[in-house]
């Protein structure tokens, strides 16, 4: 468990600091990604379940999408060939791709030996979250939503000619 | 077994909203003035993921759901304007966009 966590951990700290510090939007939004899944891993080792799984999914899969299309629209014109080759040769993707794979092997790990899920006492699962969320929390949600909603409306807004 | 120090934890957050905060300040890409952030505000909800591990309470996942919202509805809107930036002057300096117009 504990080495689970000091891993990942590395793993978010060189992503990070390779994603805030480097030069190619793409190049730094992959290792961007592998720093949101890092993070994953790390919630995971920390007993949040629920919350690593929404941080690959919102967080890694979501936003970084959004990030990669803008980034992706606003980069289009001439020479957009030769920099989409430059950009999709392995000198790009494979530092990555190399953290990515030994998160991979974390989650294998855990996949198969159970004695790395975190103990029942400090775990906590989508069901204590919940019934926090829609308990004492409910006020939140509801603000939560209509945030979400004038961000939609905003971008509309925003973003149409 | 022994199991991780909320400590660590916790620092390990302060080292990536110290990484974030850098960004922001240096940069000057918007695209990666906005990745900074979402890093500084990675950083913050895992300081509560670390609090709510400390002290065995679903409040820090709970705290960390209305992160997670907010930065998806932040990231929206500050994308739809970059996009709009950039299309209205071409480029995507943070220094370029010191006057406003209605």
């Amino acid at each position: 468990m504990d080495g689970l966590f000091y891993i990942a951990s590395a793993i978010a700290l060189v992503s990070t600091f390779r994603a805030v510090t480097g030069s190619n939007a793409v190049h730094s939004l992959l290792y961007l990604t592998v720093s949101f899944l890092a993070s994953a891993a790390v919630f995971y080792s920390l007993g949040a379940h629920y919350i690593a799984a929404l941080e690959a999914i919102i967080y890694a899969g979501a936003i970084m999408v959004l990030f990669l299309f803008v980034v992706m629209m606003a980069s289009y014109g001439p020479g957009r060939e030769t920099e989409e080759k430059r950009v999709t040769r392995p000198g790009t993707w494979a530092g990555p791709a190399a953290l990515a794979a030994i998160l991979l092997f974390e989650l294998v790990f855990v996949l198969t030996d159970r004695g790395l899920v975190p103990e029942e006492g400090r775990a906590l699962g989508p069901k204590a979250v919940g019934i926090a969320l829609f308990g004492p929390y409910l006020i939140g949600v509801e603000l939560a939503s209509v945030l979400l909603l004038v961000g939609l409306l905003g971008a509309y807004h925003i973003g149409r000619k | 077994m022994a199991t991780v120090p909320a400590e660590y934890a916790l620092g390990l957050a302060a080292v990536l909203f110290a990484l974030g905060l850098t960004g922001v300040l240096v940069r000057r890409n918007m695209v990666y003035v906005l990745m900074s952030i979402e890093v500084m505000l990675n950083a913050a909800g895992m300081a509560f993921i670390a609090a709510g591990y400390r002290w065995a309470e679903p409040d820090g996942q709970v705290m960390f759901v209305f992160i997670l919202s907010l930065a998806a509805a932040e990231v929206s809107v500050a994308l739809a304007v970059i996009f709009r930036f950039f299309h209205r002057t071409g480029t995507l300096d943070v220094d370029k966009a010191s006057s406003l117009k209605g």
